[in-house]
């Protein structure tokens, strides 16, 4: 189901992390003071135990109120400071972290809308969205905790040991013992749990897709009563994912064990040999009790390391699961291509196409189409189910980009020129409207002039518009679904038309409309295309009417081109397309 | 795209944008729909239920784990006032409990902690399976209707980040929360009975902490209502984006889009920042009470070891509980962080699966009469129906209609007519407003879905294909079909063809929302689905605009045979479908305005003759 599974292998999760660097930098500043405060008060924490010591030691041995005063003050300042550093170190980041998601969504959206339209057909939307939202989200946490903790608590834990050892050796190494297990443990668990992590991840893909195309395919699964087994497969979906979530969580479990057990024990064990140095007269109380408030101060440290490295395992595949869709190179904006100017109007040469993603062996989808439409004139395009018309419309403003030949406006190559100008020449009706959640004005002007909105309304039929509740100005819900499949239509056709473009593209534009309401588009349409360069593709007779010329695609060529009439006379082919009476001699 | 026109620009006003659209929109609009009070918890509740046992026997775990965890500074306590002065006196016994029990409540403490781990896991992914499957049925068993206003944005972020929010609250939330509770009571406890002065004051510092955490709480809901709404807008308009990509590239609106975008995301920003800044403001009003505490108890307690009212292994352990017992406020704050955010995910989950279907499931489901004839056609009655959307206006006025078992009905007249209504009715995509629509007698909606679906299917224009493969999309029709019998299906339509030249046949694996296979031929997939389901009554709502002349006549041929004997419902603006029909019925304004077989009225003078007429024109 998934179309992303990764190539699982040997990563870094360091180095995919690194990753995120452009979008930290803005802010390192920030998050670097952040991390350094947060040293500073983790530290502070610290020195809690040491002047603890001082008292027990020192006035509290010597009973001098007066000394404890002192004390309890300083512990006091201590404990402001670091209640403010730890308060200063979030506020600091605050904005800023919220600002690296923005900017990596932002930064994620804007390049899905430029990446070519092949890589949209092959990928679910449902695996882009948990994109921009669950991983991001993840990113945003890790940059929070696991990036700063894991240096802070590197830092205060060193800063532990040393104080111990200071303190007391032997008993600081007995401490350290565990270090070596525990880093050991850290790093086989690093490993396992990353390819559990993704693994996750892109099941959590796959069940949004299933709940996208559940939503959006919901007629379909009513209209057969099929919500029963849809539910079946979504509940086998999170059944998986619940089985790789288990596994997330006893690989989780066995590091916590790992990592709270050790240091304990190493922790009763001093214990133990301090307390006999304490009764031998080799240590004082005091360094006894400020050594172990320090090892135990230092347990959230280490507890936490599991945890943190978890969270940067899952944010080192979220990582990677961000880059493999920015990775994909967009639509290449760079301006090849001669022009010769050739003859005016619109002209396909000698085009070959194949789908990217085509086996090596199957035939191309179109292959040597040679087709001039001349200035202001309109051609039909013809063909069976299948033949490669829609994909043949999608050349002209380079959805797709052809694999041999070219595409000349006016003479000029359409390589020649950059996307936007191109597309800004021609406009499309496409054979599914796809409206947006937006009112009906915007959804046709799509950011034109609005005082062309009443003309481009008039000649699709779609003065309904007016008719509702606020007019042009009301909202239509995503995918305008509220409208019917002829209302839609309208308005994806009014669309095309809005801006008076040169060229028009048309792909089956009337299907959903009745005959009186055709007939209408008809003759607005007429006059619109009688000075407009115009391909439209066609089903009927009375669409193929609108044009000057008809040209038939067959097979990926194009076998005929000429008028109406002459067509019907002469080729079989078009004849049984346009009246379906059973041709002689085609063998379709 | 985003805002409507008489909003107000987007830029320092528009944190106070959704309380000007909650006044001015209905709720769907604003994403908030009336939960009943109290749903949230129950929801909650209702989730947790089925699991108490586990759910005792995790927070049993958890328990033990605590108990071995806090009696480390105990041991510390016992080692520094009497083990010691035992050992100065050669008695070694204490203080060899003392480290034989330290290791084992290590030990203990480990190992429980990942039989807690395992069980807690379990517990939540449960939850999780619990309510995702709850979201999803209910989702599927609200009717068509509420889908058009809802938008499938909402629903995926209702399913995803909704959802997403709720496991954090389980996975981190939850053992936070109790392991603060109980950390708390162990502490005091101890505190308390090591000495009771100095445990009193560290209950004391309790109450300034709680009046924190509720102003924490009052606060920090707001903002994360606001986020929550907020992230659901920024899904929406990815999504939307993301499937009408063709006309967005088309229409270069891309850099509008990224502009409408950046609006949506630094709302969202805000709002982020917003939170993430309250519990900044909570870490330091914690940690300043819980510092103040700790330094109290350590001047008073020192005060009284000098002057020799309280042992000194009793303050260490007592500073050393101390710690602990102040550590968890930080963790209290990151529960309500994600128990603030999980409720307010959960109250819009909870007002999702507060609507009631428009469209019920029978509580009491009757059979269809068994079939009189070997064909599979039933009789089809509106009685006295009527039907009007929700937002007002009748689309049908009172309406009856007898389509007797067998008999090929084609439906016309100009959009808007009521024709799409008619089929959704009985198909039961809606309910009728008053009165009752009829297969052989029985009401519709006291027919079980399975029963329905025997009785009506409907093919409609949009031909969604699922992921998935050909195959599988044909056999959405009949799941245990046969591969022969989907293939006879493919057939019979004419997709048998196009189907075999796909790279794997059947196989071929549509990708995205059938990419690669043309409009027409998605029709064809459609037709043979409904095909392949073998209703009594088939309906078909411009099932034919995508093909072309070739394919509707084949579809025809193949429907003349598939639809003999049956009830079949046509809705076509192509008056070529009207040559296979018994009967024709024009609506106008939701009213049969002609009614007759299409020779007959195609011999007279009124509307058909006329339709007929231009259509034969079209055709030319």
């Amino acid at each position: 189901m998934s179309t992303t599974r990764a190539t699982s292998g040997k990563r870094s999760a360091v180095r995919t992390l690194l990753r995120l660097w452009p979008y930290v930098r803005p802010v390192r500043a920030r998050l670097f003071t952040a991390a350094f405060v947060a040293v500073l008060a983790s530290c502070t924490g610290l020195v809690i135990p040491l002047v603890l010591k001082w008292m027990v030691d020192g006035p509290v041995a010597d009973r001098d109120p007066a000394g404890v005063w002192l004390g309890a003050l300083f512990l006091l300042l201590l404990g402001f400071g670091e209640a403010l550093l730890f308060g200063l170190r979030r506020w600091l980041v605050a904005r800023p972290l919220s600002h690296v998601e923005a900017e990596m969504r932002a930064d994620l959206y804007g390049h899905l809308q430029r990446l070519p339209v092949a890589f949209h057909d092959r990928w679910a939307s449902g695996q882009l969205l948990s994109r921009g939202t669950t991983d991001l989200m993840l990113l945003r946490m890790f940059l929070a905790f696991p990036l700063t903790f894991l240096l802070v608590n590197s830092v205060t834990i060193l800063v532990g040991v040393i104080i111990m050892l200071i303190q007391d050796w032997t008993l600081g190494l007995v401490i350290l013992a565990p270090a070596v297990p525990v880093i050991v443990s850290c790093l086989l668990f690093e490993q396992r749990y990353s390819s559990v992590a993704r693994q996750a991840q892109d099941q959590v893909g796959d069940l949004t897709t299933v709940v996208e195309e559940s939503v959006l395919g919901i007629r379909i699964i009513k209209g057969f009563g099929r919500h029963r087994s849809q539910a079946r497969a979504f509940w086998e979906l999170s059944r998986t994912l619940r089985g790789t979530e288990l596994r997330k969580a006893r690989l989780l479990a066995a590091i916590l064990t790992v990592i709270v057990t050790l240091p304990e024990v190493a922790i009763g064990v001093a214990l133990v040999l301090g307390s006999v140095q304490v009764a031998d007269g080799e240590l004082s109380a005091g360094t006894l009790v400020a050594f172990l408030s320090t090892a135990l101060a230092l347990r959230w440290p280490i507890d936490s390391i599991g945890f943190l490295l978890a969270m940067s395992q899952d944010a080192a595949s979220a990582t990677e699961r961000y880059f493999e869709v920015m990775d994909e190179a967009p639509e290449d904006a760079s301006v090849a291509g001669s022009a010769g100017a050739r003859g005016k109007g619109l002209q396909f040469h000698n085009v070959r196409f194949r789908y990217p993603d085509a086996a090596p062996d199957a035939p191309p989808t179109l292959d040597r189409v040679d087709l001039h439409i001349r200035p202001g004139e309109s051609m039909a395009l013809v063909g069976a189910t299948g033949s490669g018309k829609t994909t043949l419309t999608a050349l002209v403003p380079r959805l797709h980009e052809l694999t041999d030949g070219r595409i000349t406006l006016d003479g000029e190559d359409i390589t020649a020129m950059s996307r936007e100008e191109l597309r800004s020449l021609v406009a499309m009706a496409f054979e599914e409207p796809t409206l947006f959640s937006a009112s009906v004005g915007e959804n046709v002007l799509m950011g034109a002039d609005d005082h062309e909105l009443d003309r481009a309304l008039s000649i699709a039929q779609a003065d309904f518009a007016h008719a509702l509740p606020q007019g042009t100005d009301t909202r239509i819900g995503e995918q305008g679904l509220s409208l019917s499949g002829g209302q839609r239509q309208r308005l994806a056709l009014a669309r095309a038309v809005v801006g008076r473009p040169r060229f028009l593209v048309l792909d089956d534009p009337l299907s959903a409309l009745d005959v009186h309401t055709e007939a209408a588009v008809e003759a607005a349409l007429r006059d619109v295309l009688a000075d407009t360069t115009a391909l439209i593709v066609a089903h009927r007779p009375s669409t193929v009417l609108l044009a000057d010329r008809v040209a038939l695609l067959s097979e990926g060529r194009i076998t005929a081109v000429g008028t109406h009439q002459e067509l019907l006379r002469t080729n079989a082919e078009y004849a049984h397309l346009m009246s379906g009476s059973e041709e002689t001699g085609d063998a379709r | 795209m985003t805002a409507p026109p008489t909003a107000p620009p987007a830029t320092a006003d528009d944190e106070r944008e959704p309380e000007v659209r909650a006044k001015a929109g209905d709720p769907f609009d604003r994403d908030v729909l009336p939960t009943p009070p109290r749903a949230t918890s129950a929801l909650l509740r209702s989730l947790l239920a089925p699991m108490k046992a586990r759910v005792a026997l995790t927070s049993f775990l958890l328990l033990l784990q605590q108990a071995a965890v806090q009696a480390g500074p105990l041991l510390v306590a016992y080692a520094i006032d009497s083990a010691v002065p035992a050992f100065r006196d050669d008695r070694h016994g204490p203080l060899i409990a003392v480290g034989v029990t330290y290791l084992l409540c290590s030990v203990a403490s480990g190992g429980l902690q990942y039989a807690f781990v395992r069980a807690s896991a379990r517990v939540n992914q449960d939850v999780l399976l619990d309510l995702r499957g709850r979201i999803f049925r209910h989702a599927q068993a609200l009717s068509v209707d509420f889908h058009e206003r809802y938008t499938s944005g909402r629903l995926i972020s209702r399913s995803t980040t909704d959802v997403e929010s709720l496991r954090e609250l389980l996975n981190e939330g939850l053992q936070e929360l109790i392991t603060v509770i109980l950390s708390f009571v162990y502490i005091s406890a101890m505190l308390l009975w090591l000495d009771l002065g100095l445990g009193a004051v560290a209950v004391a510092s309790f109450l300034p902490l709680y009046l924190l955490v509720r102003n924490y709480r009052r606060r920090a809901g707001r903002v994360y209502t606001l986020r929550s709404t907020a992230i659901a807008a920024v899904i929406v308009k990815f999504v939307e984006t993301m499937n009408g990509i063709r006309p967005v590239r088309a229409f270069r609106r891309e850099a509008a889009n990224d502009a409408e975008f950046a609006v949506l995301n630094k709302r969202h920003e805000r709002t982020n920042g917003d939170a993430l800044l309250e519990m900044a403001r909570y870490v330091v009003g914690s940690r300043l009470v819980a510092n103040t505490a700790v330094a109290l108890i350590v001047l008073w307690g020192a005060y009284r070891v000098a002057g020799g009212s309280l042992e000194l292994g009793v303050l260490a352990a007592a500073v050393l509980y101390l710690r602990r017992l102040y550590d968890p406020i930080d963790r209290l704050g990151m529960f309500l962080n994600s128990y603030q955010s999980a409720a307010a995910s959960l109250e819009k989950i909870a007002g999702l699966l507060a609507q009631t279907p428009s469209v019920p499931e029978p509580v009491a489901p009757r059979e269809l009469p068994p079939l009189e004839s070997e064909h599979p056609g039933r009789e089809v009655v509106f009685d006295g129906v009527r039907f009007g959307y929700r937002t007002g206006g009748e689309i049908l006025p009172r309406f009856d209609l007898s389509l007797p078992a067998g008999q090929t009905v084609a439906v016309v007249g100009s959009t808007g007519a009521g024709k799409s209504t008619l089929a959704k009715l009985l198909a039961r995509f809606y309910d009728p407003t008053a009165g009752r629509v009829l297969l052989d007698g029985v009401d519709l909606r006291d027919l079980s879905v399975p029963e329905l679906r025997r009785g009506v299917v409907m093919v409609t224009q949009e031909a969604f294909l699922f992921s998935g493969t050909v195959a599988d999309n044909i056999a959405i029709g009949r799941p245990d079909a046969s591969r022969e019998e989907i293939e006879r299906a493919a057939k019979a339509i004419g997709a048998h063809e196009f189907i075999s030249a796909l790279p794997d046949g059947y196989d071929t694996d549509v990708r995205k929302r059938g990419g690669r296979i043309s409009a027409g031929q998605r029709q064809l997939v459609a037709f043979a689905r409904a095909l392949l389901a073998d209703p009594a009554v088939l309906i078909l709502d411009e099932a034919t605009s995508s093909l072309d002349i070739p394919g509707e006549r084949a579809v025809q041929r193949a429907m003349s045979t598939v639809l003999h004997g049956r009830t079949a419902v046509v809705i076509a603006h192509r008056l070529s479908t009207v040559e296979i029909a018994d009967r024709v019925l024009v609506m106008e304004h939701g009213r049969i305005v002609e009614d007759g077989p299409p020779a007959e009225l195609i011999a007279g003078t009124g509307r058909f003759a006329d339709l007929h007429r231009a259509w034969r024109d079209s055709l030319a």
